[in-house]
């Protein structure tokens, strides 16, 4: 390394360090600030140590069982709405046409979910399962089937999971049928030649030459659903009762809505600490898939 | 194992309507016998791979009929074809290991498994894949993949024929000759049909014992290595086998006589009938044609270059507007550019609009 010692390289980062500190280091370092200590109002503050942070993982607490019930929650949404969203996005990709004008035609209306804001979906299928107005909530109601978001809790969790599977299974059958597009014709032919029947053809090829974009798709719609708030805020508020208040929900009505300043700051750093785990895991696997492609490559 | 009979096959991509010169096959009707190692040669374009995808079935012929052993294949699948075929670049199965792979042709047809195991093991131990059998595929080079997709070719011990195309594109020059003479020899060993589909005239010359020469959608010429060599059947035979190729030069023919540039070439037979209005050529392996020094009675050339291939020295020339190539005979030198040319008439041929003329 015989590179020269350039110090006024520093100028042209210091902006950067401005922007960040503000935007990120103090708003931190003033949740951390928060998260040991407690307030009655008046803006006084009263130190607690690391107290909030026992309770939270303590289930006997109020706020320990309300956080860890809620991240159960959310992690059961997340298995429920991967398991639903993974195979039935397999299945549209590989029923989507692979030439010709429809596959625009497909693109595009696969796309359109995808471009709605949360709060407008939300909204949607909040009117839609109304069984006063909404065309779902009334014709279920109407043909016997006794459907209502707003009290039953089943039809809450059922509502919440179907919402966001129509929002999101597309963003899974595209990336699918973007790894199923760059299977090379030979492999199909190679498979008819040794006489592979349609099963051992998805089997062999399409699942393996999927597993990366599949890898992608599982973990993206496991951080967005781990993190979701907009929607079921705005379909079922969290309720009926806490029965769909996932984490987000939770933090804001321990922040705004009972205004526990410490408390909010010691689940939203635990909150916080759990999505840069599984961030790491989604860089760490992500780019050991990018060494071994490059290996690959690199015999080839 | 069969006989491949093509039948007025022919094939367009446009449809069975479209005008016969756009055709990427044109009608072709020949045999293949059972046990034979066959080479399609020719430039890119030239329908080569179209050919083969037609047996193989992943495309079906506009025109035409596929006979193996006589009975009629063309409608079928090709599932149910009975081929196996190596594409260009190695298809593996990721998740499977070695031996996986190669048992995969084999499991789907319901072969039973100590006779998948015995097939696999022998297949494996032609091709020197024994001690991966068990590693995962994947990981592997891109030349062991390749004989991994050789692998799933030739285990099936039933097959038609087998088909390349053009296997060896993604190997090593040095590894070529190795996996080249390893085809050879499994030939032998597997008495297997074998078409194999290249554009390099070395590996069909050395993998064939007939090769079918191809040319714009027309198979211009089918025969021995020796047979392309001495008797190209068009011009474009000529110059496309043999380095550097046939010089294929415009003349006047008349009986034993061709003249090029007011100077006359004796010829061994006798060319009376030729058809009037043809565009006549004669063609000549450069190996038959020698650099002298200038004399009466010689072809006047005039010296471009020289190329040094090792063994043999070949002169660039040029006769009036023509390029030549010819021999350059040991301790040959001429103090300028000026030089004549001696041909072998045994070896100077007649082309008519680019086809050979028998003399008599």
């Amino acid at each position: 390394m015989d590179k020269t010692v350039n110090q006024k390289a520093w100028f042209l980062v210091l902006p950067v360090f401005l922007v960040v500190a503000f935007s990120a280091v103090l708003p931190l370092m003033t949740v951390v600030n928060y998260s040991m200590q407690d307030t009655f109002g008046n803006n006084q503050f009263f130190w607690n140590g690391v107290g909030w942070f026992k309770e939270l993982l303590d289930p006997s607490t109020d706020l320990g069982g309300r956080f860890l019930a809620s991240l159960w929650r959310n992690l059961f949404f997340s298995a429920v709405i991967l398991a639903i969203e993974v195979p039935l996005g397999i299945v549209v990709a590989l029923s989507m046409p692979r030439q010709g004008w429809s596959v625009a035609a497909c693109l595009v209306i696969l796309a359109l979910p995808l471009l709605i804001p949360w709060n407008v979906v939300g909204t949607i299928w909040q009117i839609f399962g109304r069984p006063d107005i909404g065309l779902l909530g009334y014709v279920l109601n109407n043909i016997g089937i006794n459907y209502n978001y707003v009290s039953n809790e089943f039809d809450a969790w059922a509502t919440v999971i179907v919402m966001d599977v129509w929002h999101w299974t597309s963003l899974v059958a595209l990336l699918c049928y973007a790894g199923l597009k760059s299977i090379p014709d030979a492999y199909y032919q190679a498979a008819q030649i040794d006489g592979a029947s349609r099963w051992a053809v998805f089997t062999a090829i399409q699942l393996p030459k999927m597993n990366r974009v599949l890898l992608i798709a599982v973990l993206l719609r496991f951080m967005d659903s781990f993190m979701i708030y907009t929607e079921p805020f705005v379909v079922t508020g969290g309720g009926p009762g806490n029965s769909t208040t996932f984490i987000s929900i939770e933090l804001v009505k321990i922040a705004l809505g009972q205004f526990d300043l410490g408390k909010a700051a010691a689940l939203s750093l635990v909150y916080n600490i759990i999505i840069i785990i599984v961030c790491w895991v989604f860089y760490t696997v992500m780019t050991n898939a990018g060494v071994e492609r490059r290996d690959n490559k690199g015999v080839a | 194992m069969a006989r491949i009979d093509l039948v007025d096959l022919a094939h367009s991509y446009g449809g069975n309507d479209a005008p016969p010169e756009s055709f990427a096959l044109k009608p072709v009707t020949m045999t293949w016998r059972q046990g034979g190692a066959y080479a399609l040669l020719g430039p890119s374009g030239c329908g080569k791979t179209t050919l083969l995808n037609l047996i193989s079935g992943i495309v079906t012929p506009s025109r035409g009929k596929i006979l193996f052993d006589g009975t009629d294949i063309t409608p079928l699948s090709t599932q149910k074809r009975n081929i196996a075929q190596v594409f260009q670049f190695p298809v593996i199965y990721d998740t499977m290991t070695v031996g996986q792979n190669l048992a995969f042709p084999l499991k789907n047809r319901g072969v039973p498994k100590a006779e998948i195991d015995a097939r696999v093991a022998e297949i494996a131990d032609l091709l020197d894949l024994t001690p991966y059998l068990s590693r995962k595929a994947q990981r592997l080079t891109a030349d062991a993949k390749q004989k991994i997709s050789l692998g799933r070719g030739l285990v099936r011990s039933d097959v038609a024929a087998v088909l390349f195309d053009e296997p060896l594109t993604v190997i090593d020059p040095e590894l070529k000759w190795q996996l080249r003479s390893k085809l050879k020899a499994l030939h032998r060993a597997l008495d297997l049909t074998m078409i194999y589909v290249t554009h390099d005239q070395t590996e069909a010359l050395t993998f064939a014992d007939t090769v079918v020469v191809m040319h714009d959608g027309r198979v211009v010429q089918s025969g021995t290595p020796a047979e392309l060599f001495d008797k190209p059947a068009h011009t474009f035979v000529g110059y496309f086998i043999g380095s550097p190729g046939m010089n294929i030069v415009p003349a006047e023919v008349r009986g034993r006589e061709a003249r090029i540039d007011g100077h006359t070439i004796m010829l061994n037979r006798n060319y009376d009938g030729l058809p009037p209005g043809a565009k006549i050529e004669i063609g000549v392996r450069p190996e038959f044609v020698n650099v002298a020094p200038p004399g009466s009675g010689l072809l006047a050339a005039n010296i471009e270059r020289i190329d040094d291939l090792g063994r043999i020295r070949f002169a660039r020339v040029r006769v009036g507007d023509v390029k030549f190539a010819a021999r350059v005979p040991a301790r040959f030198s001429v103090p300028d550019n000026a030089a004549g040319l001696v041909f072998d008439p045994a070896h100077v041929h007649v082309y008519a609009d680019s086809l050979l003329v028998e003399g008599n």
